[in-house]
């Protein structure tokens, strides 16, 4: 690997001669000694390995256990042991926590601190949602949210500041800098891997074990990171990460952006793109439910040679996409608006959880009736998949109750799906009908989500 | 005085700057080798061969070693000598160690691990209770029973039968350092670091396994990032192969489970069936009442006598009952070796009974909470101590007096401060108003025995230097999980000097300064080691005033030690004066101290006795909302009244309420693990295990302590608070029933874990739609 520059805790680092799948985590802990930043899971599902980056785009918080150094090129990395001011003073979070009680064990702590760190310097006052990547065993969360709530609103300590202002780096060969370079390598190295955020590559590392030859990095690709407005909808790269995504959803389509904030953790959406999660094929991604419900087009580029598919289209079959050699995912356009637009997930947490039932519901009435649904599922299949049987039930009748409860059977017609840790295959099936009786029921202003209500 | 402080944990400026050390992040002497191991993929099987060629020419491996290379004791059993380091001959279990690899680095070791090519004949395995009952596959034997009165005569007079069975699984300790050791070669033995409850039993295991005396291992913890039960034994096998290591090839060795490894190897919470027979008049007043325990073991015996032994101890929780018959069957199946965790055996046999009070109140049509206190043991006149001679006598299944009940005042206050009848009411309301949520509410207590039940365990030592310069130096034998124990001791001891806490050094827990030592387990840690510390305090304490007082013509006990000053004859000094004044004087600063817990005995076989020095209590109330379509459901809301007698540290025993609650929540609602048909966990890392996160902490969460000093002497009257407080969330899980029944007439029957899907299939049973 060639050398990767970056800042660690305001002081600039080089990095030669490491493996350019080596995360963040190990460097710090083995080769650093900062031993701080700790190992909980090695899978980006507990935050004890939460550090803060900052480049051109803010602050964000990542796990560095999915992290891998070329990552980090051109940017600035904090741990918890540059998290203290200058004079050793504490972090005005570090003394909430400790004030509030905030650490038993100890060992989740830093990667708590971290992630309230970054919240405070981004102004985020949403507790719940920017904790939901750091797993507490101890405390039960009631004291740590005591002390996000003593620090919210404050602003962050001078120090703080350094990290802005981004490195001045040498272009890196593993890491494209425009999608046309992209492009083009991947044509002539199209056995290579490509990694955006790493939050499911960066797994075949730590949990799999493999050894990946050939990589590329996607990050340096800035104009896949774009949200382009077009007369009939939005166009959003490849790149966008799911936090961006999740902000740009918020206005013109809110239920989307409500499962985008569901979608993993904080520390995940900061790292990961729609690229990703549609590229990986998954039949457990978030994104591809809501996108097809939508009618989402998918936009495919291989060298120079690009083509558009209905995004329904790409899944073929389990771990099977419509993807050539050295083709990549572009972008996808979306509609501007589908105010019928509702997506339910179902799993057995609320946040930082994996789809058991992810279902999308787009129905279009006129009158009393349905004029054209589109639904579409994770997790009832092999790949996202529309519910075309149920659709034909639901177009052209009567808006009621009754006829969504004629509808229910053609579930079965459309889905087989499996009985697996996440939910039976029962279970699955009964409730994806039942997303279609709440989605009724909600547009006709019952109270349907356990979410909604309070004590 | 320092005790009763709310200060803050002892390393809280540590964990928060990331510098409190664990095993993981001690550095490295530069030869350090490092150890993973080759696990079994069968749950049953005969090994037929064993081909580590693939493993042994891997890149940085120096050695792999299978059991046939162990030099001594090939074990690392708590009990039985049943549970070999390494597989001999056949595997019982997927997960279970074959052989050692030992390599360079830590990721070396674990690619090498993968592979090993082990050919097995398959046997057929025992995965289930059902299995394991068909095939009569126990530990122990027969079933144990206990019993008191006469219940199958009683249930046969009574007017009403209520009867049913349930499932409740097991839980993942999760925590969030995982197993750890290290261990250095010494002159003679071995140095060994380890992320242990249990430094005393690490050593004794490693002393086998090395051939040595136990005074050639010396084990040491200053912290775990959590323990919960699950590093009472479980971090054995680390430590005696890394003891292994470094005592043969003669090189530092560390070991670290990854996290899947972790949950695949190491033992859980024994998930538990429970059959009841209740009969019970139209009061709901239980006359006879029958248990049936099935408790799935694994496949080494490990805690699980013990374990199954407090299930059924916990089986009355707070109700006095008059005719009671348990049976329990410890039974021995092709899993994970069922082990400790907070609570150890109390939460499953008290959530059965908890379940039968849901249940009878059900099909009596009756107010549960009515039901429970009409079955509550009485309160004695005078629970905070005092003469109850001459009271009429109640005990409990296995024959124990209770004594010390506070339960029916504890619970009025809560029901009183978490408004709980115009609560239940406006649940109601909101039900018949909302067709797809349904609210429920329930309050559950917790009445949770003290001690040991092993007797001989209940004994601690301390170790405490005060230096010329009046510094004090404090050992003993608990350890550090997060709990808040060093904090909590380190107060006990600067009361005992009158000074500050932060004049008293924590130090790491070492058998070579208190050696013998207990688990830290059981609840026990403050109370034990409180006790033993505060007789080494008192005994140099004495020596001082004694000195001081001959020095100034005064009497010992006119000698008093009052915020970091020695007051003797009219004199004023400062404690480090004293202390360079009694160095001077050639006295001994330094004492142990020792303590054993008073009044407890017990017989395990017959189930009669005293096991318990004395019960912590508690109750709860907890609102939930479900949704009948989906069966998903959310903690609204959770008022906790918990008796902690005088608090050592209330912001600690709050933390511990707090946290307790929440993971007793999880237990009985995400968690869950969830074996395959061929015996593989499917459920062995936080992707597919959910611990409550973030947001599944109650919205509102109002937690106070009942006032009120222990009636027996304890350390300044405080009550254990390490397990009980999981139990709390046993209202979680009622009140998810009673939301569930709220959508039907019939009895929901919800089961353990309540999932989403468990909660679903509740809702069409109380419907009768399935």
């Amino acid at each position: 690997m060639n050398d990767i520059a970056f800042l660690l805790n305001g002081t600039p680092v080089t990095v030669s001669g490491e493996s350019p799948v080596r995360t963040l985590l190990d460097w710090l802990r083995e080769t650093r000694g900062l031993t701080g930043t700790k190992e909980g899971c090695n899978e980006g599902d507990c935050g004890a390995c939460t550090v803060m980056v900052t480049d051109d785009d803010g602050t964000r918080a990542l796990n560095a256990c999915i992290l891998f150094l070329p990552q980090l090129h051109g940017k600035a990395v904090r741990t918890v042991e540059g998290l203290t001011g200058p004079k050793g003073e504490m972090h005005p979070v570090q003394s909430a926590m400790v004030e509030n009680h905030g650490s038993q064990c100890g060992f989740c702590t830093p990667g708590f601190v971290m992630s309230m760190a970054a919240a405070q310097v981004n102004g985020a006052t949403d507790h719940d949602d920017y904790l939901a990547g750091n797993l507490c065993r101890c405390t039960g969360y009631a004291p740590i949210v005591r002390a996000a709530e003593a620090v919210a609103g404050t602003p962050a300590p001078g120090w703080m500041a350094e990290d802005r202002g981004a490195l001045d780096a040498a272009p890196a060969p593993c890491i494209p800098a425009s999608s046309d370079e992209l492009a083009h390598w991947y044509e002539a190295h199209p056995e290579a891997t490509l990694i955006a955020g790493a939050t499911d590559v960066g797994l075949w590392v730590t949990k799999q074990l493999r050894n990946l030859p050939e990589v590329a990095f996607l990050h340096g690709c800035r104009d896949l990171q774009r949200i382009e407005t077009t007369p009939d909808g939005f166009r959003i790269g490849a790149g966008v990460s799911i936090a961006a995504l999740r902000a740009a959803m918020s206005g013109p389509h809110p239920s989307f952006a409500e499962l985008l904030r569901r979608f993993a953790s904080e520390q995940v959406r900061r790292a990961a793109t729609l690229g990703g999660n549609i590229a990986n094929g998954s039949p457990i991604g978030d994104t591809p439910p809501a996108l097809i419900a939508m009618d989402a087009r998918l936009h495919l580029r291989r060298g120079d040679t690009r083509r558009e598919i209905a995004l329904e289209e790409f899944f073929l079959d389990y771990g099977r996409q419509d993807r050539a050699r050295g083709e990549f995912v572009e972008a996808v356009t979306i509609p501007r608006s589908a105010p019928g637009l509702a997506c339910y997930k179902l799993s057995k947490r609320f946040d930082q959880d994996i789809s058991a039932v992810c279902g999308c519901f787009n129905l279009i009435l006129k009158g009393s009736k349905i004029e054209t649904a589109r639904i579409a599922f994770g997790g009832m299949a092999g790949i996202p998949k529309r519910a075309s049987a149920v659709e034909a039930a639901l177009v052209g009748r009567d808006w009621t109750l009754a006829t969504m409860t004629a509808a229910l059977p053609a579930f079965a017609k459309d889905f087989t799906p499996m009985t697996d840790m996440r939910a039976s295959a029962a279970y699955r099936l009964e409730t994806a009908g039942n997303m279609l009786l709440r989605y009724f029921h909600e547009r006709s202003g019952v109270v349907a989500s356990v979410l909604e209500v309070e004590a | 005085m320092s005790v009763a402080k709310p200060l803050p944990h002892d390393s809280a400026a540590l964990h928060v700057t990331g510098t409190a050390r664990y095993i993981d992040d001690m550095p490295l002497p530069a030869n350090t080798l490092h150890l993973a191991f080759g696990l079994s993929t069968v749950a049953h099987g005969e090994i037929l061969s064993l081909d580590l060629d693939a493993v042994r020419a891997a890149p940085g491996v120096v050695a792999v070693w299978t059991a046939d290379d162990l030099p001594h004791a090939n074990d690392v059993s708590p009990s039985i000598h049943d549970e070999p380091l390494l597989a001999t001959g056949a595997v019982h279990y997927v997960g279970q160690p074959v052989f050692l690899v030992i390599a360079e680095s830590h990721l070396a070791a674990r690619k090498a691990a993968r592979l090993g090519r082990i050919g097995y004949r398959e046997l057929p395995a025992l995965l289930t209770v059902d299995d394991a009952m068909a095939a009569g596959s126990r530990f122990e034997g027969g079933p144990v029973i206990w019993s008191k009165g006469d219940a199958a005569t009683a249930i046969a007079a009574a007017p009403r039968l209520v009867e049913g069975s349930f499932d409740m699984g097991g839980q993942e300790h999760f925590y969030l350092e995982g197993q750890a050791a290290l261990a250095l070669p010494a002159e003679g033995g071995v140095t060994v670091q380890s992320s242990t409850q249990h430094p005393t039993e690490i050593q004794h295991k490693v002393a086998e396994a090395l051939g040595l005396p136990m005074n050639a291992v010396r084990v040491e913890i200053r912290r775990m990032g959590g323990g919960f039960g699950g590093k009472e034994s479980q971090g054995n096998a680390l430590a005696v192969s890394c003891a292994l290591v470094a005592r043969l090839l003669g090189r530092p060795a560390k070991m670290r489970y990854d996290r899947d490894d972790d949950m695949v190897i190491t033992g859980k919470r024994h998930d538990f069936r429970i059959g009841y027979r209740a009969g019970v008049d139209a009061q709901g007043r239980i006359l006879g009442l029958e248990f049936l325990h099935l408790a799935r073991c694994g496949w080494a015996q490990d805690l699980s006598l013990p374990v199954a032994d407090r299930a059924m101890l916990h089986a009355d929780n707070a109700y006095n009952l008059d005719h009671v018959r348990i049976e329990s069957h410890r039974l021995r199946t092709n899993t994970q070796s069922a082990t400790a965790f907070r609570g150890f055996g109390g939460p499953q046999g008290m959530l059965g009974i908890e379940r039968v009070m849901d249940h009878v109140a059900h099909d009596l049509r009756l107010d549960p909470v009515a039901v429970r206190k009409a079955n509550f043991y009485a309160e004695m006149a005078d629970a905070s101590g005092g003469d109850i001679s001459g009271k009429m006598k109640q005990t409990t299944p296995y024959h124990m007096e209770v004594e010390d009940f506070v339960l029916n005042r504890l619970v009025a206050a809560l029901e009183k401060s978490s408004d709980f009848a115009a609560r239940q009411a406006a649940v109601a309301a909101w039900n018949a108003a909302n067709p797809i949520l349904k609210k429920g509410i329930a309050l559950t207590p917790v009445k949770f025995g003290i001690s040991f039940t092993l007797t001989h365990l209940n004994q601690a030592g301390a170790l405490v230097h005060v230096y010329s310069d009046g510094s004090i130096h404090l050992n003993h034998g608990g350890t550090e999980m997060g709990q808040g124990l060093f904090r909590k001791v380190a107060q006990v001891a600067a009361s005992g000097f009158g000074v500050d806490a932060s004049v008293v050094a924590i130090t790491a827990t070492d058998t070579g300064k208190v050696p013998n030592t207990s688990a830290t387990a059981a609840s026990s840690g403050s109370d034990l080691n409180g006790m033993a510390v505060k007789a080494a305090c008192d005994t140099i304490r004495g020596r001082m005033a004694e000195f001081l007082a001959r020095e100034h013509q005064t009497l010992p006990e006119k000698v008093h030690f009052e915020e970091g000053k020695v007051f003797v004859g009219g004199e004023e000094m400062s404690f480090a004066e004293a202390a360079a004044r009694c160095y001077a004087g050639r006295v001994s600063l330094s004492a142990t101290g020792f303590y054993a817990t008073p009044k407890i005995t017990w017989d395990r076989m017959a189930g009669r006795g005293r096991p318990f020095y004395y019960f912590a209590y508690g109750a709860a109330v907890t609102e939930v909302v479900i949704d009948t379509l989906t069966g998903e459901n959310r903690i609204l809301r959770a008022d906790i009244l918990h008796d902690c007698g005088t608090s050592l540290n209330p912001a600690i025993d709050i933390g511990q309420i707090e946290g307790g609650y929440v993971q007793g929540a999880g237990w009985l609602t995400t968690e869950e693990l969830v074996w395959d048909e061929k015996g593989r966990l499917r459920t062995h890392a936080p992707s597919t295990y959910k611990i409550p996160a973030c947001s599944d902490r109650p919205r509102v969460f109002n937690v106070a302590l009942w006032d009120g000093a222990n009636r027996e002497e304890t350390i300044y009257r405080s009550k254990a608070v390490g397990e009980p407080p999981l139990m709390h969330g046993i209202s979680v899980f009622s009140a998810l029933s009673n939301a569930c029944a709220a959508s039907g007439p019939h009895y929901p029957d919800l089961q353990a874990p309540a999932t989403a899907e468990a909660v679903l299939a509740a809702v069409k049973r109380a419907r009768g739609t399935t």
